[in-house]
């Protein structure tokens, strides 16, 4: 069974079409990274994955429809929404207690053992701790709790690199065990970079881009062109050029390694040129097509 | 949080399958729980109010206002000697009252003021189980509260009012045959669920329901509905149903249908409770009714809704 399975999944508020028909499919195990630029619809995907937005179309989470059944859902699926939604008044005591009473998968010991690593005392109030820490808070809590599927949206926005560092290394080293999936959306692409085993690119409400890490390194190739060569590189049809202290690196989709071994130095670009690149492809597609 | 850990064969041994079943009493219980964290109001006003109210009697009480009461010819007597209980137990009603209002003006609007609701939604507790944990604060908790709090007081006010009696060489006796506190605290009990739980409970729901709503001022988005109404109404039809309607759920008029009254407060010795009249009064089912309705509407609000 899928993870998450959606089918021509569509939102609109009012005239704004947020999600036009995506179709996704997420397998267990899997470390998805869901990019895109500002308003592209992450944030409206991720609402209706864990059931907090009613969608069209059709979309299933853990074989479940998230908007009819989030309580049982939530058994399974944990998700820290963005670095803010700890009520400011709780108590990091009772946060544990409350978890634990309503939570049939949490392991407190396990959530404590978290906590003792940290500078975090159990009778402070969330209101007192800094943005790190209540990050390192929640993250505690949800580490703890066993569940299939995680859901992260941006969920080291405003946080020092430090932070940032340690958020996605305790992620893989104390939680990620290949049968859990996870989901996560972020602006800070190269730092998931080499968490991930798939990636989502989303523009406009629509994927337009869905393929395993492996895929993107064997599918897509960046060159820095030798300057008599650029010609020739030209012609293999490159889907996007960029211009680097006066070297011409163009990026190929599919096309033979050794054919542009010949041109210059090859490499497998960086997410962010990869963003870069089909996005902005896609952005002056759209600007063509409106003139 | 350290990277180094050997947390990842913790991993492995915590997948033995736990039981994912939870009786629904358990999410409530812990729901009300939070309630009272969040909004510590709810116990922290009337112990306030009982505290002000005591240091009134005890000034009373020293300065001997009080003492005149029994004094007075017996009829008189027990009505004096029993009117500041009556009235700290009043006041205690009225906090009860206000900070039901409060509360469910916030109810479910600081969630969504405060984001956290992206985090209670995060767990697997149903919409159903929040707004109902919500609803019983003004239901169950705040009542009993009230009551139990208002019970405590007026013992402690009796028993510093037999202290000064006691130390100024007079017998307790008169006092204590004059105050029966227990038939007293029973017919208050009666009167605090009766008059200031149920047949307010469609109003504190209407509230709540409108917590759930606006980006801001709850409050006049609450009120301005059944001002509205009962405009329309005068100015239509001549009439003020409406108002007289709501103005009964507010101040209590169940009164007149849970006892049969004769003194001035409901825990007077003349007064007799009528249980069987209440239960059986048509507004007081359809002031359930819709209660009821209004909760279902809150549930379906709190579903779709997210932070502000």
């Amino acid at each position: 069974m899928a993870c998450i399975e959606a089918r021509g999944l569509r939102k609109s508020f009012g005239t704004t079409i947020a999600l036009d028909g995506i179709d996704l499919r997420v397998e267990e195990g899997r470390i998805v990274g869901l990019i895109g630029p500002n308003g592209a619809g992450k944030t409206t995907a991720l609402d209706a994955i864990l059931g907090l937005t009613p969608h069209q179309g059709e979309l299933k989470v853990l074989g479940r429809d998230p908007w009819t059944e989030r309580d049982q859902l939530m058994r399974d699926v944990c998700f820290i929404a963005d670095v803010a939604v700890l009520p400011r008044w709780i108590r990091v005591s009772q946060a544990l207690d409350y978890v634990a009473g309503v939570h049939p998968r949490f392991d407190r010991t396990k959530a404590e053992g978290f906590l003792v690593k940290t500078t975090i005392k159990p009778s402070s109030k969330v209101r007192e701790l800094s943005k790190g820490m209540v990050v390192q808070l929640h993250l505690a809590l949800v580490m703890a709790i066993d569940a299939k599927l995680l859901v992260l949206d941006e969920p080291t926005l405003g946080l020092d690199i430090l932070y940032r560092k340690q958020f996605y290394d305790s992620l893989l080293n104390d939680y990620y065990d290949r049968s859990r999936t996870i989901v996560v959306t972020t602006h800070q692409v190269e730092e998931v970079q080499h968490v991930l085993t798939d990636l989502m690119f989303i523009q406009h409400g629509r994927i337009v881009l869905n393929c395993s890490m492996e895929e993107v390194e064997s599918r897509y190739l960046e060159v820095m062109v030798h300057p008599e060569q650029v010609a020739a590189a030209r012609a293999l049809k490159p889907m996007h050029e960029r211009e680097l202290i006066g070297r011409n690196i163009l990026l190929f989709d599919r096309v033979d390694r050794q054919q542009l071994a010949a041109l210059g130095e090859v490499r497998t670009p960086s997410i962010t040129d990869l963003f870069v690149a089909v996005i902005g492809n896609q952005a002056g597609q759209a600007q063509g097509a409106a003139r | 949080m350290s990277t180094q850990s050997n947390a990842m064969s913790e991993s492995f041994q915590s997948q033995s399958v736990a039981p994912a079943v939870m009786p629904a009493t358990r999410a409530l219980y812990w729901s009300v729980r939070r309630e009272l964290w969040e909004n510590r109001s709810i116990y922290i006003a009337p112990l306030a109010v009982a505290a002000v109210a005591l240091f009134a009697f005890l000034i009373s009480a020293i300065a001997g206002i009080w003492e005149k009461a029994l004094k007075l010819d017996p009829a008189q007597s027990r009505e004096a000697v029993a009117m500041p209980y009556d009235m700290a137990a009043g006041l205690m009603m009225l906090t009860g009252i206000l900070v039901s209002v409060f509360y469910c003006l916030d109810a479910l609007y600081g969630e969504r003021r405060d984001r956290s609701i992206l985090f209670w939604k995060s767990l697997p507790v149903s919409d159903v189980t929040t707004v109902l944990a919500k609803a019983s604060i003004p239901l169950v908790i705040l009542p009993l509260l009230t009551f139990a709090i208002t019970v405590a007081m007026q013992w402690i006010m009796l028993f510093v009012s037999s202290a000064v009696l006691l130390v100024s060489g007079q017998s307790a006796a008169a006092l204590w045959t004059k105050l029966s506190l227990f038939r007293m605290s029973l017919l208050l009990l009666y009167h605090i669920l009766t008059a200031h739980a149920i047949w307010p409970f469609p109003l504190y729901c209407w509230l709540l329901l409108v917590s759930g709503w606006p980006r801001r001022a709850t409050f006049l988005w609450a009120a301005l509905p059944l001002v509205a109404i009962a405009g329309v109404e005068k100015i239509a039809f001549h009439t003020s149903h409406f108002a007289a309607m709501v103005g009964s759920r507010i101040i209590g008029a169940a009164t007149g249908i849970a006892f049969t009254q004769g003194d001035m407060f409901p825990t007077g010795p003349m007064t007799h409770i009528t249980p069987g009249r209440f239960l059986i009064s048509p507004g007081l089912w359809i002031g359930l009714a819709v209660a009821a309705a209004f909760l279902a509407a809150a549930v379906r609000l709190r579903r779709s809704q997210g932070p502000i």
